[in-house]
């Protein structure tokens, strides 16, 4: 393209700008409207609605003026151009009265009306009635899944999902089959889509030929109200738009930021509102009496709250603990970790799903990418590191992809568990998890061979007679060479019991490659609550508070404290050992659990119920993977007797009479917090601690063991609740065991049987599939699905029953 | 003066071997140039004065197409691979020369081919056959491994440096595959959808790689020219309109078949050539180029010569196309022939712009419909008006070729669509 400059004139306008572009983004720029079906922004250009043709200065005397399309017209210098002429408009409304012919132009019963691109345009361009009298065409309608419902009939052929398909979900599932009229939209062989963006085709489609199946027939666009909001379920906080109408939720749509979602959205940030009306909401507070459940108000409920606490909390220490979920937000946890702090305790953790805990004191301040999401398209190497990155982040495994298609971005993966990446990966090290370890010790021998340089103390032996595989050899090489390489390490990494080892050894790997390393984490505010000081070792923004580290969580979760406060969490299905946590709580004489939604499980261990708003209830901040703070109104008003967390803390604490609890808003929350913290510049690599090896690595015994990860549509109570997300593709893992054909051969396992899987004293059935993407001597269940309750941690031994 | 250039073997034994190639004087021009390494701008500007015009049918010149694979000032991406393809998809209504070289002429256009391939720096070709020719493909496919044999295509020819590999692709039987760019995607394995343009096939072609596409004829031609010279290949024909072209002639003539003859030649003589008219009865109207190109009411063809110029002029208003002359005498139903056409584009659009996607079934529905007897008054300005949003709108030249037949049929006999719809039979059967 250059940066030549040229001057063009559309309909008399001089305009000035570079050379090449076409001509339609210079018509938005400058605000000469021009319509449109099949361009957008963010896709390639198609250049076949033909709806944007405007006609042209013909380049040589005499000639007939043509009409082109401009959004697939490259300017020059001294072209002249002219949408509004006679022939310019003649030419559109041509093509809106072919768009119209076959369309079945009935929109008072389509979906999209209101906000139908062809409805709008044709408006303009086209004519009152039809001189159109054939028969009209007719289009079989196509089962897309849970999520995408479909009217084939209205289709334009603009193929925007198409191209959205290829070239940003990076599936191709839906593709343009047959000819002339006869051309259809279809997944060819007919399936759900699988793609975690798919919905997205949802508000690609300029007419009712895709729309959402949840919402349709429930409102119409016009009526609703659009609240800004920030997504609650991971940490990139994509924007979003959240449509109400008496005060329900109706939808919710992506809000356009450059820096983080651009145009899109994840289908579990669109569609997890369905889970507002769950039967398993919590509709008031709730009190256990002599083994029974009775409902309260919530002064009764905060008073015996308060009266059992400060009983107990006065005579005893370490006696208290509080967890929350990483989608807490900032205000929730400063209040939280507030009250459990005026109790002289920091029994305080979000980290509900890690387990080695060993280096905590060398985190950064907030677990941080370590790169700009809009700047990952910039990087050349990446190595993923235990990250199923696009289920797990949607848009930054979208970003990730970006780089790769246009940046030829080189990513790496090492992990327990071989994920189907939508992009190429170079290079792929699946292994039992246990040896993930050796694996970054292997690539950091041949990065120190490669620099010269010698093994630092306590890494020595452990290295010294390791052979580096080709493999390793390889990864070491691209993150030598890379000018911007950068390590990620994985929602999934946190629950292995060397993880400080891991991360050393990432560290480690980053600096003699001179990348950088990140974290992506789970929830939406895992940074947010750090700052917060929701940690046992650290205070608000990151004060530390060595002499007196509290316990963390899974501490908390392995001895039986005297009580507990659990905010929005359930911990048989968000910890990383749901049999240990639920025996823990049940012995406890206190829980109290505050949640959007209430099960039986949480009756059997819970004492006292507080029902709390959802995200979309509430006010307060979420502080995403590159420390943006992004704050957020409630979009309607708290379920039944539900209340916003932040309030009924700050009750809490004024009933505790703790100081400091005045907060009249969550703002004024956030601002307490905001004023103590300054933002620092990141750098995650970690100083090296010999002690940490002491010439060990962490070795594998052959016994089979259940490794795992959290599938994208369980990560939070909302989601599991959101049942067309549990309708999905993804979610048909729920209730099967995996493992390679060799191990189901020792294991005598077949296909489709179901067998009982057994974890110290609590087991679940689950059907068998085979699946090569599971390495040797492992099996593969999810975490946090309800056919997993019972059992323990992952990353240990099991054994498997008929 | 007949069977000059591409028809060359036709009168001998065996016309399509190797041996009888040879025996004429074939593949001398193309081991000259291995052995000299002729100059790529010398061979671009001989086809320049040969005034050798495309001869798939839009009769762009080729020795100027051929030069934009060497723009002034440096040429497109200098590293990359680039390809020459032919086009043999041949499927308009009307034509069926290409088939014949292929059949009867196939090292003419091997020789082409590599000729071309050279003047343009390809070291790679592929032929795109039509689906439905497997005998031509077959044929050509075995001249391909003479030639081979022969050492005349490979890496390294005859120790020259020069490397040129061809290959055939044999199509599928869509139509729209003979559009250039539909073309090339159909060779990357991908539906046959043509491009939009810019950017072009010297820019980016097949593989996204600077590309030229010529038609059979126009390849196959292309040796000749090198070796009698572009001059003589000129004044075989007319100024503007050089060289001597092949004619399908169909229709109701005592000799269908192809002819190939000095470009300009009055139509009355290349259909006393085909025999007459057939049954001796009168001609009605012809449509000379191939079924996409304008009709034209017999006497006024009767004046005109087979040439680009006079064919275009303004009282023919029509183009010569593909050179596939359609004759049609006093018995035919042009609401029925152009029902048949009309059919055709409908049936072919590759569905991917409005304009031909809607229009062309529109278009087909209504004079259908006026055929069937179900004609009304507002039909055929209605026709008119459809053509005319399509032609000029779309993304290839189809939907020009849909409406254009309409326009012509409309426009010259009128009155007979007019009589279907006022009496719901035909005029022509009646009488
Ligand atoms: C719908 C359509 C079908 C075409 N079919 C053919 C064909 O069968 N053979 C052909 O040579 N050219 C065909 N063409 C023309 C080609 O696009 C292209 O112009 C030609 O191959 C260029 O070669 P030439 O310059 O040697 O004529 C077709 C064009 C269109 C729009
Ligand atoms: S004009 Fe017809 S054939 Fe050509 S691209 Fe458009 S729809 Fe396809
Ligand atoms: S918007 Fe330009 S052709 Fe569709």
């Amino acid at each position: 393209m250059g940066d030549k400059k040229v001057t063009i004139e559309v309909n008399g306008q001089e305009i000035e700008t570079q050379a090449g572009r076409m001509l339609i983004e210079i018509a938005d720029e400058v605000g000469i409207p021009v319509p449109r079906f099949c361009y957008h922004k963010k896709l390639s250009v198609a250049a076949n609605c033909r709806m944007c043709l405007v006609e042209m200065q013909a380049m040589r005397e005499g000639m007939e003026n043509p009409v082109v399309p401009a959004c697939a017209t490259p300017i020059g210098d001294g072209m002249k151009f002219y949408t509004k002429s006679p022939k310019a408009i003649a030419a559109q409304k041509g093509v809106m009265e072919f768009l119209l012919i076959n369309h079945p132009l009935d929109c008072p019963i389509c979906d999209q009306g209101g906000e139908c691109e062809l409805q709008d345009i044709a408006i303009g361009y086209g004519e009152g009635y039809s001189q159109y009298t054939e028969a009209k065409r007719v289009v079989k309608n196509k089962d897309l899944g849970p999520l995408i419902a479909t009217d084939m009939t209205r289709c334009i052929h603009c193929t925007r999902c198409v191209r959205f398909g290829e070239e940003i979900a990076g599936t191709r599932e839906l593709g343009m089959i047959g000819r002339g009229e006869h051309t259809e939209i279809t997944t060819y062989l007919e399936h759900s889509i699988s793609s975690e963006m798919s919905a997205n085709v949802i508000d690609l489609c300029p007419v009712g030929a895709l729309t959402s199946k949840p919402f349709r027939y429930s409102a119409r666009s016009w009526e609703l109200n659009n609240v800004d909001a920030i997504a609650a379920h991971d940490c990139v906080g994509s924007n979003i738009i959240v449509q109400t109408l008496h005060n329900k939720v109706k939808r919710v749509l992506p809000r356009e930021n450059e820096a983080l979602n651009e145009v899109w959205l994840s289908d579990r940030d669109r569609f997890s509102y369905l889970s507002q009306t769950h039967t398993e909401r919590l509709e008031t507070p709730m009190i256990k009496k002599g083994g029974e459940w009775q409902c309260c108000d919530w002064n009764t409920a905060l008073t015996t709250l308060v009266a059992e606490l400060d009983i107990l909390v006065k005579d005893k220490k370490n006696t208290i603990g509080a967890l929350l979920s990483p989608s807490s937000t900032l205000e929730e946890g400063y209040l939280l970790q507030k009250i459990v702090r005026g109790m002289g305790q920091h029994n305080i953790d979000f980290r509900i799903r890690q387990q080695d805990f060993s280096q905590q004191t060398l985190d950064p301040l907030y677990p941080h990418l370590g790169v700009n999401i809009d700047d990952i398209s910039t990087l050349d190497a990446v190595m993923l590191i235990g990250s199923n990155i696009h289920k797990d982040q949607p848009i930054i495994g979208h970003r990730l992809r970006q780089a790769v298609l246009k940046n030829d971005t080189k990513v790496m993966a090492v992990s327990h568990r071989q994920y189907s990446f939508h992009f190429p990966v170079t290079e792929n090290i699946i292994v039992h998890p246990q040896r993930i370890a050796l694996q970054l010790a292997g690539i950091a021998k041949a990065l120190l061979t490669l620099n010269n340089a010698s093994a630092p103390t306590g890494l020595k032996e452990v290295i010294d007679d390791m052979l580096i595989t080709d493999i390793q050899q390889k990864m070491a090489e691209k993150l030598q060479a890379a000018k911007r390489g950068h390590l990620i390490l994985g929602n999934m990494i946190y629950g292995l019991e060397d993880y400080a080892q891991i991360r050393m050894l990432a560290s480690l790997i980053a600096s003699l490659s001179e990348c950088n390393i990140g974290y992506l984490t789970e929830g939406a505010n895992a940074a947010g609550l750090a700052i917060a000081g929701c940690l046992p070792h650290r205070k608000e923004v990151g004060k530390e508070n060595n002499q007196d580290v509290g316990l963390h969580a899974q501490e908390m979760l392995s001895k039986t404290l005297d009580a507990y406060i659990l905010l929005g969490i359930e911990p048989e299905l968000d910890t990383l050992n749901p049999q240990q946590a639920i025996n823990t709580l049940t012995a406890s004489s206190m829980v109290v659990v505050m949640n959007a939604f209430v099960t039986d499980t949480m009756k059997q261990y819970a004492n006292i119920l507080l029902p709390i708003s959802t995200p979309l209830e509430t006010s307060g901040t979420f502080v995403n993977t590159n420390g943006m703070w992004q704050s957020f109104t409630g979009a309607v008003s708290p379920y039944k007797e539900a209340r916003p967390a932040w309030k009924v803390l700050r009750v809490l604490g004024n009933l505790f009479e703790l100081d400091d609890f005045d907060y009249r808003s969550s703002e004024e929350v956030k601002e307490s917090i905001a004023s103590k913290y300054t933002a620092e510049k990141f750098d995650n690599r970690i100083i090296w601690q010999e002690h940490l090896f002491e010439n060990r690595i962490n070795n594998v015994n052959n016994e089979p063991i259940r490794i795992s990860d959290v599938p994208g549509y369980a990560i939070d109570a909302m989601v599991r609740r959101a049942d067309a997300l549990q309708d999905s593709l993804d979610m048909q893992i729920a209730d099967k065991v995996l493992m390679n054909e060799k191990l189901a051969q020792v294991l005598q396992c077949h296909a489709d049987n179901i067998v009982e899987v057994e974890q110290l004293e609590g087991s679940g059935k689950f059907i068998v599939a085979i699946d090569e993407s599971i390495p040797d001597d492992c099996i593969y269940i999810p975490s946090a699905v309800a056919a997993t309750t019972n059992l323990a941690a992952p990353f240990s031994t099991v054994s498997i029953k008929e | 003066m007949t069977n000059e250039v591409c028809f060359r073997t036709l009168h001998l034994d065996k016309p399509s071997s190797l041996d009888t190639y040879i025996s004429i004087g074939g593949y001398q021009v193309w081991k000259k140039i291995l052995a000299e390494k002729t100059s790529q701008m010398d061979i671009i500007e001989e086809i320049k004065i040969s005034n050798l015009r495309g001869r798939g049918g839009a009769g762009f010149p080729t020795g100027l197409k051929w030069s934009f694979m060497h723009p002034p000032g440096g040429e497109v991406q200098p590293s990359m691979q680039r390809y020459i393809v032919c086009n043999s998809d041949e499927g308009e209504p009307g034509t069926c020369k290409d088939r014949d070289i292929l059949r009867y002429n196939p090292h003419q256009l091997i020789e082409g081919m590599a000729i071309a391939g050279y003047a343009i720096g390809a070291s790679i070709g592929y032929n795109y056959i039509r689906g439905e020719f497997w005998e031509p493909y077959e044929q050509f496919e075995q001249a391909l491994s003479e030639a081979y044999e022969a050492g005349l295509l490979g890496k390294n020819i005859q120790n020259s440096g020069i490397d040129f590999d061809l290959y055939t692709h044999l199509g599928a039987g869509a139509y729209i595959c003979g559009e250039e760019t539909a073309l090339l995607e159909s060779i990357e394995g991908k539906k046959g959808q043509p491009r939009f343009k810019p950017p072009f096939p010297a820019s980016y072609g097949l593989y996204g790689r600077p590309t030229t596409i010529n038609n059979t004829e126009t390849l196959a031609s292309v040796p000749v020219i090198l070796e009698k010279g572009g001059q003589w290949f000129l004044e075989q024909g007319k100024p503007n309109n050089g060289g001597t072209k092949l004619f399908s002639v169909s229709g109701h003539v005592n000799k269908p078949g192809n002819y190939e003859v000095p470009m300009g030649i009055p139509f009355a003589d290349l259909l006393e050539m085909a025999g007459g008219v057939k049954d001796g009865k009168k001609l009605k109207a012809v449509i000379p180029g191939g079924s996409s190109t304008p009709v034209i009411p017999g006497e006024i063809m009767m004046d005109l010569s087979m040439d680009y110029d006079s064919l275009a002029s303004k009282a023919a208003g029509s183009m010569l196309g593909a050179g596939s002359v359609i004759v049609m005498h006093e018995d035919t139903c042009m609401v029925k022939t152009l029902a048949r056409l009309s059919h055709f584009y409908y049936d072919e659009s590759c569905g991917q712009c409005t304009p031909c996607r809607e229009g062309t079934g529109w278009l087909s529905r209504i004079v259908h419909r006026i055929e069937d007897g179900q004609g009304k008054n507002e039909d055929l300005d209605l026709l008119n008006s459809i053509a005319s949003k399509i032609e000029g709108r779309t993304i290839c030249a189809l939907g020009a070729a849909a409406a254009m037949p309409v326009a012509s049929f409309i426009k010259h006999y009128r009155d007979e669509f007019q009589y279907h719809i006022d009496h719901k039979k035909c005029m022509v059967s009646m009488k």
